[in-house]
């Protein structure tokens, strides 16, 4: 059997438009997150000072919430309210107003950068499917691919957040940006001509191994931008707390943003929630290389690289449970642990002799 | 005592042992002042500590990079002696901080077998702890309520006896640890987020001992095999042979195979072209009990007998030769393997004649012929004898001729693809020159002055080289792996927290149900489902008629502790 025979030239051809199409419109969605953060309002600027400078670092204050169960029928009543605080010493302060700031004008671009993306999206996925097409396998056979799938997936798992009603918007510009930059690599410098793969390739494992890994890879994407954003919005609010002026940009882009709280929160929910995925796919890559190696474990590069991801993440989940760590501190081990990921991944396979490196860079 | 001073206690005593997590004690910077005891004793709690942990952790990742960037013996010796020729300075320093074989490295190992025992020394005080807390119950609701992290209230006109009664069925019917203290119930909920981190802790200790049995107990060893000949598991087979330090030889299984054919196929044209497609060996094996069987073994599929286990390495070129004397007797025939050097398999080593040879004179003497095969002949003047693709699309054998002695019986292990040369000489050609020629299949080279021929048949055999290795406590070390997993799932996903219910009968005469909720964390969950709890317990002891302004009251009650902000409810 001619397996080079079976690849289709007009469908790896397809995807490249697609891809190519895919870019132009995240370009699209790129220029209306920037309309979206100039026009929206900055008039709601402010609301975390005000929350500081009022409470001082008087104790948590008290948030009402209603109580979202109806209660049965026989309820005539009304059903009890539930209070909320948070735990005694942290800062409450109320999440920013999001780009828009409220403004509708903004709101109204930032609804459409949501749409291009989700075009975008839709059409990158496509891209991908026709190149898995084209080769007949799944389309993680080299960097190339790997990248395309990468982008993908962290625009999908992003797009999941906002179906499930998720308070994300925020991340649409620095993601959609540098999802352009991912996808501007892979075009230019990565590109692989659509073929077979060499039979240590050949594998059902590499649907199970690579497709965890990029997935992971994407939602820890997601954490890292999360905590990014968290590091410079908790230097904000310290400034604010301490009765200092943080600078016009700080006052006008991170004001805008969630709060330090819920921004570290949901970066912590994220790595949480992907790191028993992460440290299944490293046990999948073992039971693969014990198959196509003859070895579960040999500290080759890649392997050794995905370790000290894993223990990267190990520790920022022990410094989240260690007194003195929690906060600033944890964030910095997990953006060294998404380092770690991405050096695994762009370094381990350009500047490292690796096992890993026939996949083509 | 002020007020504050006993709420913060009371608070403090409705989160304690809400995890197992160690107390982080203050380092005390000068140490103990006890002796040698008082000594060991800090010495422990420091290394059991978390901060410990996850400097040892920090320490296990920072010193797996060099392995990553450095050559390893482990991996490919010939790269290290390669670096070590290049970096004359740098090598002897590698040398001595074992950068070379990080991984098997003292301080490497002082790390993991640190950052281990500490594990343990975490997990079996945690788990006493949590055995206890299993045992004990759920601690008595604090006094003030309001300070929880979730926190409602009604009046109802049901008795406060019967709101315990039916917070209590409630709880336990929501499957909470729960019990009546005083006037209030305690319950708890979500024990198996601990369950699920000793677990997962537990699950490491498993996997590192199950690699450790691996490493003591294994074994490895290569073979080369040529199309048609065979292999039997027994140590003087095998080419090279590795094992730990605990194997025995009368581990190996007993057990034969040979190799059918083997087959190669490689991508024909297009920017990949020569790209391995297919590496396939066929093969029969046969198993103690006599049973014969046949299959195929491929780079991802080994073939596993009898708790060994056969991957398929690599592959490469036999030419089929023979030699004959000058008269015309057969003394070699048979297939070379020759050893490829590059991705198109260009392929050396050398054919060597031991006995039977004798020259002219009828005098006893070996020969040896340095060989470079190609599968894919460029043609003939078309450059170097390098191989233009891997498939056997257009094969050519280049020759040398030595004669002399080999070397081969002094005893000394000798290299089979190289010829020493020390004690042959080479035939001479016409101008003085090494003896050499390129042959197509079927063509004889003869040596000069009638001293014999060559031969490159037309039949090319391949040969496939195996690993075959046994290594115990794999599936121990997968079992460790699948419980980590699930203990982490466990322990990220279940959150662990208590709910108080309390019910006493207020100044008129009314029952003032209070609820609230602590978790080990702040989460969303929490208070949705103490608005869960307290609307079902709310059926059943509905808000007392003059409810609204009571309601307001409380709230009111509380604005004074605190500011109220408007209700966030939209944004999460
Ligand atoms: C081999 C090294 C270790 C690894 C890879 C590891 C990994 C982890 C992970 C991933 C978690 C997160 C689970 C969670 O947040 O509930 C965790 C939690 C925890 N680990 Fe470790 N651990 C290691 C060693 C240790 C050691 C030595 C200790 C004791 C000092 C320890 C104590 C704990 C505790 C108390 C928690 C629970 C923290 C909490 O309740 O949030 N671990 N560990």
């Amino acid at each position: 059997m001619n397996l080079a025979a079976a690849t289709n030239e007009s469908l790896a051809e397809m995807s490249n438009v697609l891809v190519y199409s895919a870019m132009a419109v995240y370009t699209l969605a790129f220029l209306a997150h920037i309309a979206e953060w100039v026009l929206g309002s900055r008039s709601k600027v402010g609301r975390t000072a005000a929350a500081l400078t009022a409470a001082g670092p008087a104790p948590a204050q008290v948030r009402v919430q209603v109580a979202q169960r109806g209660g049965g029928t026989a309820v005539l009543a009304k059903p009890p309210k539930v209070v909320t605080r948070s735990a005694a010493g942290a800062r409450d302060v109320p999440d920013g107003p999001g780009a828009a700031g409220g403004d509708e004008k903004g709101d109204l671009y930032g609804r459409i950068a949501v749409s291009l993306t989700t075009l975008a999206f839709l059409v990158a996925a496509a891209g991908v499917v026709a190149r898995a097409l084209s080769v007949q396998r799944a389309p993680w056979g080299n960097m190339y691919e790997f990248s395309l799938t990468f982008s993908t997936v962290a625009v999908g798992a992003y797009l999941g957040f906002l179906v499930a009603r998720k308070n994300v918007r925020w991340m649409g510009l620095p993601l959609v940006t540098t999802v352009l930059l991912d996808l501007g690599i892979a075009t230019t410098w990565l590109y692989t001509e659509s073929d077979q793969l060499v039979p240590a390739l050949h594998s059902y494992w590499l649907w199970i191994h690579v497709s965890t890994a990029i997935f992971c890879g994407a939602v820890f994407y997601l954490g890292a931008v999360a905590t990014l954003l968290y590091l410079f919005r908790d230097a904000y609010e310290n400034t604010l707390a301490r009765g200092g002026t943080p600078s016009g940009f700080a006052r006008s882009v991170l004001e805008r943003l969630p709060a330090a709280a819920s921004l570290d929160k949901f970066a912590y929910r994220v790595n949480a929630a992907v790191f028993p995925l992460w440290t299944f796919t490293i046990i999948a890559g073992a039971i693969w290389a014990g198959d196509a190696w003859g070895r579960y474990w040999g500290w080759d590069a890649k392997e050794v690289w995905s370790f000290i991801t894993w223990v990267a993440y190990a520790a920022y989940l022990h410094a989240r449970a260690t007194a003195g760590w929690k906060g600033r501190k944890a964030a910095y081990v997990a953006l060294i642990a998404f380092a770690c990921w991405l050096f695994n991944y762009y370094g381990v396979n350009i500047f490292v002799n690796s096992l890993h490196s026939y996949a083509g860079v | 005592m002020s007020k504050t001073e006993t709420t913060e206690r009371d608070m403090a005593a409705a989160g304690a042992q809400l995890s197992t997590a160690p107390k982080e004690e203050l380092i005390q910077a000068g140490g103990p002042t006890l002796g040698v005891i008082g000594w060991i004793r800090w010495f422990w709690r420091q290394l059991t500590s978390m901060r410990v942990a996850l400097i040892l952790l920090f320490l296990l990742s920072l010193g797996a990079i060099p392995g990553s960037l450095i050559p390893q013996n482990s991996a490919d010796e010939l790269k290290v002696r390669s670096f070590k020729e290049a970096h004359e300075t740098l090598a002897p320093i590698y040398d001595k901080l074992q950068l070379f074989d990080v991984y098997s490295s003292v301080w490497f190992s002082a790390i993991y077998i640190l950052l281990f025992i500490s594990l343990i020394g975490c997990i079996i005080p945690r788990t006493w702890q949590f055995v206890g807390q299993l045992r004990g119950r759920p601690p008595a609701a604090p006094k003030r309520l309001t300070r929880l992290p979730a926190y409602t209230t009604w009046r109802t006109g049901s008795a406060p006896e019967d709101v315990r009664e039916a917070a209590l069925a409630l709880l336990r019917k929501r499957r909470f640890r729960a019990h009546p203290a005083g006037d209030a119930v305690a319950a708890e909920k979500g024990y198996l987020r601990e369950v699920g981190n000793l677990v997962f802790h537990i699950a490491l200790i498993v996997m590192l001992v199950a690699f450790a049995m691996g490493q003591l107990f294994k074994s490895e060893g290569g073979k080369l095999i040529v199309e048609g000949d065979g292999f039997s598991n027994t140590l003087t087979q095998y080419d090279d042979f590795r094992s730990g330090s605990l194997f025995s030889t009368d581990e190996l299984a007993p057990f034969s195979f040979t190799l059918n054919q083997f087959t190669g196929t490689y991508e024909t044209s297009g920017p990949q072209r020569g790209t391995p497609r297919t590496f396939e060996a066929d093969v029969t094996y046969s198993r103690p009990d006599g049973g014969k069987k046949r299959s195929v073994i491929r780079v991802n599929e080994p073939l596993e007998i009898d708790g060994s286990k056969v991957y398929l390495l690599s592959h490469g070129y036999a030419p089929v030769v023979t030699v004959k004397d000058g008269k015309g007797k057969v003394v070699y025939h048979g297939a070379v393997p020759l050893l490829p050097i590059d991705n198109n398999v260009t392929s050396t080593g050398v054919i060597k004649v031991m006995d039977g040879y004798r020259d002219k004179t009828g005098k006893k003497q070996q020969l040896g012929f340095p060989a470079f095969f190609v599968p894919t002949y460029a043609g003939k003047g078309k450059g170097q004898m390098f191989s233009q693709f891997p498939g056997l699309a257009f094969p050519a054998l280049n020759l040398s001729a030595y004669h002399g002695d080999l070397r081969v019986d002094g005893g000394l292990p000798q290299n089979v693809y190289q010829l020493d040369t020390s004690k042959m000489k080479p035939f001479k050609g016409a101008g003085g020159d090494i003896f050499k020629k390129t042959l197509l299949p079927g063509e004889t080279m003869t040596l000069p002055e009638g001293a014999g021929s060559i031969t490159f048949e037309k039949e090319i055999k391949e040969w496939a080289s195996f690993q075959i290795s046994q290594q115990p406590g794999n599936g121990l070390a997968l079992a460790g792996a699948i419980a980590a997993i699930a203990g982490l799932v466990g322990s990220l996903f279940i959150q662990r927290r208590r709910v108080w219910v309390r019910a006493v009968r207020g100044d008129d005469g009314v029952t003032v149900v209070e609820m609230a909720g602590l978790g080990r964390s702040e989460s969303a969950k929490l208070p949705e489902e103490l608005a869960d709890l307290a609307v079902t317990l709310h059926s059943v002891a509905p808000t007392a008629p003059e409810a609204e302004e009571a309601d307001q009251a409380v709230e009111a009650d509380q604005a004074v502790e605190a500011d109220e902000v408007p209700a966030e409810g939209a944004q999460k």
